[in-house]
């Protein structure tokens, strides 16, 4: 689903993240951790063609990023649901309409299997808010909110960063069901985080691996995390 | 921050009827994503309706010089004339001789004495009815119709001396042959009026459309981030844009259109203007003003937004 070959990054001056080779196979759960500013954020990004590498390649559902226009990263990005670190809504749109966004902007015809939108609401305990404009939410409301929009098309991959940070301990489990769940349906997931007692929780759930950004490299952390 | 991608949306495969046609289908999809833009769109309303305005104008001025070039040019086609005024002995054999030198006058189609009752005709409004033309001595005259390039009017005048000394070459409608050609610059500089004001509609529209894009930077990133095109995020825009700009280019054309009827007329007594007006059908053409502003609204803004978007992410 996602691979990298030697892939790096720099923003301009040196390099943020070298020589990183990984292959993330359909099905499999990861979560990546790391120091703050290690490029957590950055290696998600090269994921889900936001960034192209500045050095070596890197393959989303078989295609080269740098092979893609612009019409096929719209195309991978119904396929990749993406929680993004600052959320990014509609502030002028509803909850419930941010959430539909996904199959708004793909004429509703991508995935038959896609879930119900009510369903979804309640699932993420925002049955209650889908009226409320994104502004007048709190920091967890948009977070889950933002998972639930990425889930919704029932995407082959699902790239969260940090999706529990303002969440409560009994709600991030909540939507580490929703997760475990996806993941046993097949879905590719990757999440970013720093939350260990999440990693551990996830662990007992399902065969889940933990990658770490150290040194602007990747690694494989052992069984001990 | 990233690299440029190439886009295939610019040279997107749909044809332009089917583009425009998805312009009109009310579709809430593309509309509601893309929150409202007050001030660009007022923007927009105010330049269409202007340009409408100007437009009308334009086009009055290039179909009401066209119409005095066609008219002069038929009355110059038609008319000049030989009067010969000779003492009544000699009336006739000049006259006959005035007609055998134009016959043989290269140019010349036809040249053909006036009836009496054709004279009296003209003379009714200066001495009126029942004059007896017969019995005063009034020159006779003879019409002639050019053809081609022409005769050489002054070679023509002496052989008539020589051969008619009564005779008088009068070709003052010829006179009137660079006034045509002013005439037709005219309605050139109409049409290049009109034009312009297509051409400044669309400048404005795509700086509006350009300035609604950046203003709406971040809404962008989020639909690309969901998966949407750039047609799509592009539809929404060109869509309102289009819709605007038909707006008011209705409003500019019908207050132009009122401005137009309420000129004075210089129809008899003025002649050279002959109206700058629309008369009969040509009414029919300010009504493409409109949908020509739709027209240039739709290309201006697709092309700005495909173009704009290419530049984010
Ligand atoms: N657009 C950018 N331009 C320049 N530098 C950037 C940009 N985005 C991120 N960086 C830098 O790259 C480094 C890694 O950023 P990144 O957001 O990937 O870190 P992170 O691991 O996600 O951190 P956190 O845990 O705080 O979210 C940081 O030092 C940041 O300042
Ligand atoms: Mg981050």
């Amino acid at each position: 689903m996602i691979e990298l070959e030697n892939a790096a990054y720099s923003y301009g001056g040196a390099e943020l993240l070298s020589d990183m080779s990984l292959q993330l196979g359909a099905g499999s759960f990861h979560f990546l951790t790391g120091p703050s500013g290690a490029g957590k954020t950055t290696f998600l990004k090269l994921c889900y063609a936001e960034l192209v590498p500045s050095a070596g390649t890197v393959r989303l559902l078989g295609q080269d990023v740098r092979q893609m226009d612009r019409d096929d990263v719209a195309r991978l990005r119904r396929r990749v649901g993406v929680v993004h670190q600052d959320c990014q809504f509609l502030d002028h749109l509803s909850l419930r309409e941010n959430i539909a966004l996904p199959l708004e902007v793909s004429g509703h015809d991508m995935n038959a299997d896609s879930i119900n939108l009510d369903e979804l609401l309640g699932w993420v305990g925002l049955a209650e808010r889908a009226r409320a404009l994104p502004p007048e939410l709190s920091g967890g409301e948009r977070q889950r909110a933002a998972l639930a929009r990425a889930v919704i098309m029932s995407p082959d991959v699902i790239i969260a960063d940090e999706p529990t940070g303002n969440i409560d301990w009994e709600m991030s489990l909540r939507l580490l069901t929703l997760l475990v769940e996806l993941n046993k349906m097949g879905k590719t997931i990757v999440i970013a985080t720093h939350d260990l007692n999440l990693i551990r929780a996830t662990k007992a759930e399902v065969s889940a691996r933990v990658l770490r950004i150290a040194n602007r490299r990747l690694q494989l952390a052992g069984s001990d995390l | 921050m990233s690299a440029q991608r190439p886009s295939r949306g610019a040279r997107a495969s749909a044809p332009l009827h089917a583009l425009i046609a998805a312009v009109f289908r009310p579709s809430g999809r593309a509309d509601r994503v893309v929150p409202p833009t007050g001030f660009t769109a007022r923007l927009t309303v105010f330049t269409a309706a202007a340009m409408a305005f100007l437009g009308v104008f334009a086009l009055a001025l290039s179909l009401a010089t066209g119409r005095l070039a066609e008219r002069w040019g038929a009355e110059l086609a038609r008319t000049s004339t030989v009067r010969i005024s000779a003492p009544a002995g000699q009336m006739a054999a000049q006259t006959e001789a005035v007609v055998r030198v134009l016959q043989s006058t290269p140019g010349v189609r036809s040249a053909r004495v006036l009836e009496d009752d054709e004279l009296s005709a003209l003379l009714e409004p200066w001495f009126g009815p029942e004059l007896p033309v017969a019995d005063l001595p009034v020159p006779s005259l003879v019409e002639v119709i050019e053809q081609g390039e022409g005769f050489d009017a002054e070679g023509l005048r002496q052989r008539l001396a020589a051969e008619a000394p009564g005779s008088v070459l009068d070709d003052h409608t010829r006179w009137r042959r660079p006034l045509i050609d002013a005439a037709d610059r005219l309605r050139l500089l109409g049409l290049l009026s009109l034009a312009l004001i297509a051409a400044s509609t669309a400048a404005m529209i795509t700086l509006a459309a350009q300035a609604a894009l950046a203003a709406n930077a971040r809404l962008i990133s989020t639909l690309r981030l969901v998966g949407a095109r750039d047609t799509f995020i592009a539809r929404a825009f060109v869509r309102r844009f289009t819709l605007r700009a038909i707006g008011g280019a209705t409003i500019g054309t019908l207050a132009g259109g009122l401005a137009v009827l309420a000129l004075p007329s210089a129809d008899a007594a003025g002649g050279f203007l002959t109206g700058l007006g629309f008369q009969g059908w040509h009414w029919l053409w300010p009504l493409l003003i409109p949908p020509l502003a739709g027209l240039v609204a739709f290309l201006a803004t697709r092309t700005a937004a495909l173009r704009t978007l290419r530049g984010f992410k």
